[in-house]
């Protein structure tokens, strides 16, 4: 066939790099509605769940048996059951009907009754349900702050220039395993330089991670994971009651944490039964309801690829979204995770959780180039920056960030290599150099920066794990040299895990270390003129990008 | 690659007529598509034969390899193209290269990668094993180690190329003569995702469905 230029044109366009395909229910290649999805049903005998969505109690799975036991309210179910789905579906966008009406309804729900429900509305309709249903009134952001080499200099001076941007929680992970307690404590230093109370997290095995948490070195934990069929789950060797008992060692701990899940999770491990991807996932918002656990990340994650491959599969990330929020939990929203070759599409699935905020409109935001981003890359990075703070300017809408000066950021991370250089000098650790800091200061990645010596670091990491080392070391390491603003952010840091405040649902710190959260900044949207409003300071914040041109500017 | 539209419609329309199989052919007996013999492969089955149950290894000096439930039955090749039975070669060659030999199984019970590594690993005399599934995902393993963890893996399969299967193979028979290699270099691509995850999981699945819970592994005889 002689080719159309114009096909060819669109053939070479970005957009066609990225992978489609078909929907195929039988092994559960669907967002939505799959035929092989349960009809929503109930039946209860004395108190108790005897059979869920059309399976009764003998032939439950371990997820079912857990959703029975301990996410649905019995005494809620059969009527919220009987309700038409539409009708549930139109309060949810209905602004007559506050949140807590709708909470009272959802926790009766099962799984595929809430699934019914969603399925009535359009993307449009989840943004009004989901700026209604989040839990904290004030929307925020999450960031991921990594590099290829782990170097701690250049984690620091991320880390510092990240916080100060705006994001109030931050990520860190590997590319060597080995690692971990330096990037922990790198961008724990790092942080509390660019602004008090920002907490921070480290992703890597979970005996670790935990064991990192309880030194001190990190103040939360979002990578645990749940699944929605039972084999994916007995393939990573866990269950729903183990997951929930890791969930409350670091309950004990002081330690904030959340779930992680996502749609397509299971088609990818090849084991979905056959059911849509929103259904199992709603099974996992369900377990994490179940657990206790104040909050989900999700918005399919690593597998947005799946869902983003197939008909509506955006539209059910946004759905994922939401149900977690109608069940009253935290959501950080995803957007974590290279999804399209396409800035377009990038854009317009990010604007489904930047529009009507969510708790974290992204769980992992990478503060850094892309190509050292050791989650493989994000749907947004640091390149990214000024279209999003365009973005909320063009659209008076608050996505968690701030313009920034290059002084304030130069001189940020410079503070924050310093603050770890002296860190890393007290407490023994490989010496850091003042051309590292240097390098690090300006370095806009790993490719700028002075390669330092692995071996030794890593080292120096092993016996930091087995030394009795703990944050208060680190405060004490920053107050010896001078460092006294940064050793009293990380100080009150510490003591928050003793109060405890911060394991409310949806909490994080304002720059005075006064906790935001569900408790006591609930959302309060009740249509036009209610719920989260930029104050004028705010917005006078988010409009003054300075290369904006004034008349002073031109002279005139 | 492109993901061409037409293969992803041909792959769905054969795992679905292999669904439809499958399903008439239990009713009567063990399911026949994971029989070699009926496959239409282009000529490439004839080149893997069964030739019995996998056996533990005596031999320090050997590696094997083994192979998903799928490959070179209901598959051919490797996400990006490469031919199953290059991917064998490469490997093979790169162990021999180090004087070290190779044995070929092919793992049925599961189509999870560490699984199907880590059966390698503890049939061979050596221990060490390597874990290919059809898609190309691939991992270095030794029977000591917990499942989940590993040698090296290397979780990228478009990524992977010729050389890097050789590479792969030498590393196996250093690791073998109690050497501690460099790593295989590794890419990091992270457009892969949005390229591949799709087809990533319809391999993965149509992998999956040639797996039999209870079946053992079985030797192969690789005629290149």
């Amino acid at each position: 066939m002689r080719r159309s230029k114009r096909f060819e044109v669109l053939e070479s366009r970005p957009v066609n790099q990225d992978g489609l395909v078909q929907e195929w229910p039988e092994v559960g290649l669907i967002a939505m509605n799959s035929p092989n999805d349960p009809v929503p049903g109930i039946r209860i005998q004395d108190g108790k769940i005897v059979e869920l969505d059309g399976k009764p109690a003998e032939e439950f799975d371990m997820i079912d048996q857990f959703i029975a036991d301990y996410a649905i309210d019995v005494s809620a179910a059969e009527k919220v059951m009987a309700m038409d789905s539409l009708e549930i579906a139109r309060m949810l966008v209905d602004i007559n009907y506050p949140r807590e009406e709708i909470i009272k309804l959802t926790r009766g729900m099962t799984p595929a009754k809430i699934v019914d429900v969603v399925s009535h509305l359009n993307v449009v309709e989840m943004m009004m349900a989901l700026q209604k249903m989040r839990a904290r009134k004030t929307p925020s952001n999450q960031c991921h702050v990594t590099n290829l080499q782990d170097n701690p200099v250049l984690l620091a001076a991320d880390a510092a220039e990240a916080a100060a941007r705006g994001f109030d929680e931050m990520e860190t992970t590997v590319a060597v395993v080995r690692y971990a307690p330096l990037n922990a404590l790198s961008i724990l230093v790092g942080s509390q330089t660019g602004r008090g109370g920002v907490i921070t997290q480290c992703a890597i095995e979970e005996a670790t991670e935990l064991m990192l948490g309880m030194k001190g070195l990190t103040s939360y934990a979002e990578t645990v994971s749940v699944y929605g069929t039972e084999q994916v789950f007995v393939d990573g060797d866990d269950t729903p009651w183990s997951k929930a008992f890791l969930a409350s060692a670091y309950a004990s701990r002081g330690l904030k944490m959340r779930f992680t899940s996502g749609t397509g999770s299971e088609v990818q491990m090849g084991y979905a039964e056959g059911k849509s991807m929103l259904y199992l996932e709603t099974r996992c918002i369900m377990i994490t309801k179940g657990a206790g656990v104040q909050g989900l990340q999700n918005g399919s994650i690593s597998c947005i690829g799946i869902p983003g491959a197939v008909p509506s599969g955006i539209r059910a990330v946004l759905a994922e979204n939401l149900i977690t929020t109608m069940l009253d939990l935290e959501v950080a929203s995803g957007n974590d995770q290279t999804f399209s070759h396409s800035d377009i599409r990038r854009t317009a699935r990010m604007l489904m959780q930047m529009l009507p905020g969510t708790d974290f409109i992204f769980s992992g935001y990478s503060a850094v180039p892309n190509y050292d981003n050791m989650f493989a890359g994000s749907n947004f990075d640091c390149e990214d920056f000024d279209d999003y703070l365009l973005l909320q300017r063009d659209l008076m809408v608050d996505g968690g960030l701030r313009p920034v000066k290059e002084d304030e950021i130069i001189a940020v991370r410079n503070k924050a290599a310093r603050a770890l250089q002296a860190v890393f000098k007290e407490l023994g650790l490989p010496l850091i150099s003042d051309e590292e800091v240097e390098a690090a200061t300006y370095a806009h990645g790993s490719k700028d920066i002075v390669k330092r010596n692995v071996v030794e670091d890593l080292k120096a990491a092993e016996e930091l794990m087995k030394s009795k080392i703990t944050g208060i070391d680190v405060v004490k390491a920053l107050a010896k040299n001078n460092f006294n603003d940064v050793a009293e952010n990380l100080l009150n840091l510490l003591k928050q895990r003793v109060s405890g405040d911060y394991l409310h649902t949806s909490a994080i710190f304002d720059k005075s270390f006064n906790v935001l959260s569900a408790v006591n900044n609930p959302n309060d949207y009740r249509g036009p003129g209610t719920g989260y409003r930029l104050s004028k300071d705010r917005w006078e914040e988010i409009k003054n990008i300075e290369r904006a041109l004034s008349p002073e500017k031109l002279g005139v | 690659m492109q993901i061409n539209e037409n293969y992803i419609k041909s792959i769905i329309a054969q795992v679905l007529s292999e669904i439809d199989l499958g399903e008439a052919q239990n009713k009567i007996g063990p399911r026949q598509g994971a029989d070699p013999e009926k496959n239409d492969d282009g000529g490439q089955n004839k080149k893997f034969k069964v030739i019995g149950p996998a056996k533990h290894g005596s031999r320090a000096d050997e590696v094997v390899i083994g192979v998903g439930p799928a490959f070179g039955l209901g598959q051919h090749k490797t996400i990006v193209d490469i031919p199953h039975l290059k991917v064998l070669r490469e490997i093979i060659a790169g162990i021999e290269e180090e004087g070290v030999s190779a044995r070929v199984i092919r793992v049925k019970k599961t189509s999870d990668l560490a699984y199907i590594g880590l059966t390698a690993a503890k049939l061979a005399g050596s221990g060490i094993g390597i874990g290919v599934q059809s898609r190309g995902t691939t991992i270095i393993h030794q029977k000591d180690l917990l499942p989940l963890n590993n040698l090296e893996l290397f979780p990228q399969a478009p990524l992977l190329t010729p050389e890097t299967f050789r590479l792969i193979g030498k590393n196996a028979a250093k690791y073998v003569k109690g050497e501690s290699p460099d790593p295989v270099p590794t890419l990091n691509d992270q457009m892969a995702r949005p390229k591949y995850q799709a087809k990533a999981a319809l391999l993965h699945i149509k992998e999956t469905e040639f797996v039999q819970p209870d079946a053992e592994p079985e030797e192969l005889s690789v005629n290149f």
